[in-house]
């Protein structure tokens, strides 16, 4: 048979593909979580799928790993039209998945979650001792060492994530789809991650990153698929685009990564810490004598690599660890341990706080949106006409008139919490927060989990109630979000202050010096 | 107390841990893959019943013995699909088994009998026969090995059965790829799923040898260590297995251990009916009671801390 040359240009362009999707559509009931997608992953390259919560790239994946069968559409994998029913054809395809939540077996060694489902015969033996002897080989090759024989729930997250890598190559998978691998890294794990993967491609191995950090795209990738709302509404070469162009295309509006700003006009410190010291129930000393203050009508952010004592700073402030050392609010003390050291009385100071972990701590999932709105504030004499009744309704007008504020969607007061997208989560505790109208705001990784939309809105806020005049004390992990928001700059690391810069006066380099200790 | 008394209560206490074995065995594995098994009461209380009145019609044990654990099985099969397939809730599921047994096996024997829900008495053949090691005879009077050999010899094939089955349990759990993959279901079906691997097909599976292993039970208990089935004969040895198996946190060879010691407390009481200790005179029901007593301090925690595998109890649902 004789090609022309048209369809011999298309056979080879083909044969270049890794992954290709025609026109893949799926529907949840009512829902349409992907609609006639069509996407082309080139071999050997990083391939970065952005997005929205909600704008269906894990849907996307789930079909491509058989989790789910696709209403309409084609797969094809090197080329070849190719049926994925169930995650066995899936691994047989070589495709591997390293999922958000990580699908291991905690108290199985390394080694039998690698083997687990791919091993070699009836009898583990076998198995167990090829294993080791790959993941040697794989350790040396790409900086993925991990100690085989150690129990998965001993391991820190970046190990387990390591064991998902290895668990995708000893499959002998060609293709690897991460699922938003670094939501749960620190930036030197998600360095070393970057490191991994580089590998795994100069290896000839397909990468595809599903990820809402656009910094890490522009860093890591080759090309980039924007979705929105169950479309894919570009493709773009990664080196041809801007983080702003692609915000733009994920919104599907201009979006400000760096909301505006005006200068902060600080007024009469609010907030005092005097060398606050807090052992913690495992007896490891967290904060080691921690200074310093809050004026009014700022935003001072606190830096740091997680685990370095910024969330027990944040529970201390607010009522929820026992401490030691002089926290003075208006010049008065606040109690750090026994009586008047709890929530409430916190808040009956006119201090806020908005929890790091919003699903533990900020929400009960399973509480309406209203019921959520109410928690802490729920002896509100508007809530309580008299001390046997409850004011539902009132509680429900309050909850309407707040989402409305905070643009939670979808604004149903009925919906529970767990209803909610992370982003409109959060909104609903700061709407909860902030309507209170408090002297101080606690407020940790306010954006964690959150689209970049809602992102912007949140920023939004802490600076409006930043110019009202509150004092907000942000504690993030995310350098951007310290630069882009704080009017001043405090480092944390091992439970000590390394320092305090200006934001203009400072840069990334400097601060990620500071939170690894060295400067 | 002399050598002859201790041998006794021994060799009584390798019968009645026998059943218990079985049991325990049972509700380890269905456990190990997360499913939570109470109706081991009655599926063992079932299988008796089958056992002995198939034993009694055919005049054959081994035919009762394969009735008995093709009764249970199918209870088994029942408890997976309430729970696996339409994802009930186990407990449940496992209270109306042993409800279903305690009245299906009354009402049956009753009609098939008449005899006020027994079956007649097994005798011959219908009965299963104790076998003697070789040599027991020579070994009788040689000292240490010769009490001890008696007490091994003498007893139903079902009894080795039950002491052979520790092992390889053991085997199957931790050396064989359908351990790894069972224990993981019961740990994290996420895990398993994602590997490509059915965690409805594991669990059935698993529940299935829980079947024949509760089937064993009750035979062993109908036609082993009793002459037929009389109503409610179980007497609780389902829950008792489940103690001695939390007792052993789930591990084969700590069951064995366990179950031993509810079947020595059995035996002790079975043979010391009258005691009296400092001059005050203990009741026979006290007795009887030390293996609930034992039970009851079990489950209430006092033996330290047993985590149950991770998903035990919760149906799985496939997310993403």
């Amino acid at each position: 048979m004789v090609l022309n040359d048209s369809q011999m240009r298309q056979e080879t362009a083909a044969s270049d593909l890794a992954i290709e999707l025609r026109g893949i559509s799926k529907a949840f009931g009512p829902v349409q979580a992907n609609k006639d997608i069509s996407i082309r992953v080139r071999r050997g390259t990083i391939h970065g799928i952005v997005g929205e919560n909600g704008a269906g790239k894990s849907t996307l994946m789930s079909i491509l790993f058989g989790f789910y069968r696709a209403d309409s559409g084609e797969i094809f994998i090197n080329g070849k039209p190719t049926e994925i029913p169930d995650s066995e054809s899936a691994i047989r395809a070589g495709i591997g998945m390293v999922f958000q939540h990580f699908k291991l077996v905690e108290n199985f060694t390394v080694l039998e979650n690698v083997i687990l489902g791919a091993e070699d015969s009836g009898l583990l033996r076998p198995s167990l001792a090829r294993a080791r002897g790959l993941l040697k080989d794989l350790a040396r090759e790409f900086e993925l060492n991990v100690d085989p024989d150690a129990l998965i729930e001993d391991l820190s997250v970046g190990h387990q994530q390591r064991v998902e890598i290895l668990k995708a190559l000893y499959r002998e998978a060609d293709i690897l789809i991460l699922d938003e691998p670094t939501g749960v890294l620190t930036p030197s794990e998600a360095d070393h991650l970057f490191r991994i993967l580089k590998g795994l491609k100069e290896q000839g191995k397909t990468i595809i990153l599903i990820t809402h950090k656009l910094r890490e795209i522009m860093d890591v990738t080759d090309e980039v698929s924007v979705m929105r709302r169950g479309e894919m509404v570009a493709t773009r070469v990664t080196a041809e685009t801007s983080p702003t162009e692609l915000a733009e295309l994920m919104v599907g509006r201009k979006v400000l990564l760096r909301v505006e700003k005006p200068p902060a006009q600080p007024g009469a410190e609010v907030l005092r810490v005097e060398s606050l010291r807090h052992v913690d129930s495992q007896g490891v000393e967290r904060l080691r004598g921690i200074s310093f203050g809050i004026r009014k009508g700022e935003i001072l952010g606190i830096a740091g690599v997680s685990g370095n004592g910024q969330s027990e700073l944040l529970e201390v402030l607010a009522g929820l660890r026992e401490a030691e050392g002089k926290v003075l609010l208006d010049n008065e003390a606040l109690p750090l341990s026994g009586a008047g050291c709890d929530g409430q009385a916190r808040r009956a100071r006119r201090i806020a706080h908005v929890p790091e972990d919003r699903q533990r701590r900020g929400l009960v999932m399973n509480f309406h949106a209203w019921e959520n709105i109410a928690l802490g504030y729920h002896h509100d004499p508007r809530y309580n006409p008299s001390p046997w009744r409850m004011n539902n309704a009132a509680i429900l007008r309050d909850t309407t008139g707040k989402m409305e504020a905070f643009d939670v969607r979808p604004p149903d007061p009925q919906l529970k919490a767990s209803g909610f997208s992370g982003g409109n989560q959060q909104k609903l505790v700061l709407a909860r927060e902030i309507e209170y109208e408090p002297d101080l705001l606690l407020v940790g990784q306010p954006t964690r989990g959150v689209d970049i939309g809602a992102i912007e809105f949140i920023h939004q806020r802490l600076i409006r109630l930043r110019d009202a005049g509150a004092a907000v004390l942000l504690v993030s992990v995310e350098l951007d979000e310290i630069l882009a928001l704080s009017d001043r700059i405090i480092v944390m690391f091992d439970g000590r202050i390394m320092g305090e810069r200006m934001p203009d006066e400072t840069n990334a380099q400097e601060l990620g010096l500071m939170m690894a200790g060295m400067a | 107390m002399d050598i002859a008394t201790i041998v006794q209560v021994l060799e009584s206490t390798l019968r009645l841990a026998t059943p218990l074995l079985f049991a325990c065995l049972a509700g380890l594995i269905s456990e190990r893959a997360g499913i939570f098994d109470i109706g081991l009461e009655g599926k063992m209380l079932m299988a008796a019943f089958v056992s002995a009145a198939i034993a009694f019609v055919s005049g054959n044990v081994w035919i009762g013995a394969s009735a008995a654990i093709f009764a249970s099985v199918m209870l088994s099969l029942l408890h997976g699909v309430a729970s696996i397939t339409f994802r009930g809730n186990q407990l449940i599921s496992g209270v109306a088994i042993n409800f279903l047994a305690a009245g299906i096996t009354v009402v049956v024997a009753q009609n098939w009998f008449r005899q006020g829900g027994r079956t007649p008495s097994l005798s011959g053949d219908a009965r299963m026969q104790r076998i003697d090691l070789p040599f027991v005879d020579a070994l009788r009077d040689v000292p240490v090995l010769g009490p001890v050999y008696t007490i091994l010899s003498g007893h139903a094939p079902l009894v080795y059965v039950a002491f052979l089955c520790v092992p390889l349990t053991w085997y199957l759990l931790f050396r064989t790829r359908f351990g790894l993959r069972l224990r993981a279901v019961g740990e994290n079906p996420a895990a398993v799923d994602t590997a490509g691997i059915s965690v409805i097909g594991l669990r059935y599976g698993a529940v299935a040898i829980c079947g024949v292993l509760c089937g064993l039970a009750g035979a062993y208990l109908a036609t082993g260590l009793s002459a037929g089935f009389v109503k409610d004969m179980t007497a609780g040895r389902g829950f008792i297995a489940l103690a001695a198996m939390i007792f052993a946190k789930w591990r084969p060879w700590h069951a064995m251990w366990a179950v031993l010691l509810f079947g020595l407390l059995e035996a002790v009481a079975n043979r010391f009916q009258n005691i009296e200790i400092l001059g005050i005179g203990i009741p026979v029901q006290a007795m009887q009671a030390l293996p609930y007593i034992l039970t009851v301090v079990i489950l209430a925690g006092f033996v330290g801390k047993a985590i149950p595998p991770r998903a035990g109890g919760a149906p799985y649902v496939k997310e993403h």
